[in-house]
């Protein structure tokens, strides 16, 4: 009764352990636990009220920890063609802004997934999309046109918030993957 | 009897204040626009530009007002590109309308620039406000 109980509580035990790292992602590694002082799968969430205000006016404010620091510095120098939008700043709110960019950008966080990012750019390329990134493309490889480019109610890739219910959290955990009209998605 | 006098009327013009913030910007822009030489407003004309559709480029080879903001102004409109949701216009249906000047400016620059690849004059901002802001929910 004794050793049934023992063996219970050590089964319990393990569970509760492994239960988030087998929720979490399925591409952990352990030694990545130590790199990093957040463990989180996440990036870190849009909290800047300018950068909310003047950028996500138009579309989802797109966490910084998705691009490196020198994506964002071209993407901010030319704001009066903003992918064939014009988005200028007052000088106030541009200085708020690339500063909240550049001090929580890919290269300069500590998130796990940030760190992918930033790490999957080779050295010598400034993406101006962050659809366009190595491990963006890596992580998306197996998602069909039908649910996407071809799904009115997503359109593009660039609605993260469209499927990633929990994006301007900062969250792009798998379980939180809604595809509207499909439904969750596991790969 | 002075004091009581001027703490009335300070009373008096915070709650007019309050009462008429949205005005209060309406007429400031308007002022700004007759600074630059804009006579009279035409409701009308602001309606026909609104929905006038001109010839864009890329993407989307025509493009007008309605193309995000749809042509009900008491309606929530839609990003045309980043399907991102827009509050209705008219002032009656959301309350944050023209309550900001610099603002309203802001967002006449950015989406003349993207409807007619031009600024709008200050002609066409002045009637623009009094076709939106006069239009009521029914």
């Amino acid at each position: 009764m004794k050793s049934t109980l023992a063996i219970t509580a050590v089964i319990f035990t393990i569970g509760v352990v492994t239960l988030p790292i087998v929720w979490g992602d399925n591409d952990f590694r352990w030694q990545e636990m130590n790199e990093y002082k957040n463990r989180s799968t996440g990036v870190a969430a849009v909290i800047n009220p300018a950068y909310k205000e003047e950028c996500g006016g138009c579309h989802m404010a797109y966490p910084p920890g998705l691009l490196p620091a020198r994506s964002w510095t071209r993407v901010m120098s030319g704001l009066e063609n903003h992918f064939g939008d014009n988005a200028e700043l007052d000088a106030a709110a541009y200085q708020v802004i690339i500063d909240f960019l550049l001090t929580n950008s890919a290269d300069n966080s500590d998130y796990r997934r940030s760190r992918k990012f930033s790490s999957s750019i080779a050295s010598g390329d400034v993406p101006l999309r962050i659809t366009e990134t190595p491990y963006f493309r890596h992580e998306h490889d197996e998602i069909p046109d039908r649910v996407v480019s071809a799904n009115p109610r997503v359109k593009s890739f660039s609605q993260c918030n469209a499927c990633h219910t929990r994006a301007e959290q900062g969250s792009f955990n798998e379980h939180d993957i809604r595809i509207p009209g499909y439904g969750r998605w596991d790969d | 009897m002075k004091t009581i006098m001027t703490c009335v009327l300070l009373l008096f013009s915070v709650s007019v204040n309050t009462a008429q913030a949205d005005d209060d910007t309406v007429n400031k822009l308007l002022q700004d626009y007759a600074t630059q030489g804009v006579l009279s407003t035409d409701e009308k004309q602001g309606e026909q530009l609104w929905q006038k559709i001109f010839k864009g480029d890329g993407e989307f080879t025509e493009r007008s007002c309605t193309s995000c903001h749809t042509r009900d102004l008491t309606a929530t409109g839609k990003h045309i590109k980043t399907n991102k949701i827009i509050k209705p216009m008219a002032p009656s249906s959301n309350a944050e309308r023209f309550t900001d000047s610099k603002n309203v400016e802001k967002w006449f620059k950015r989406n003349c620039l993207w409807t007619m690849n031009r600024e709008c004059s200050a002609q066409e901002k002045a009637n623009f406000i009094v076709y939106i802001n006069k239009k009521i929910k029914f």
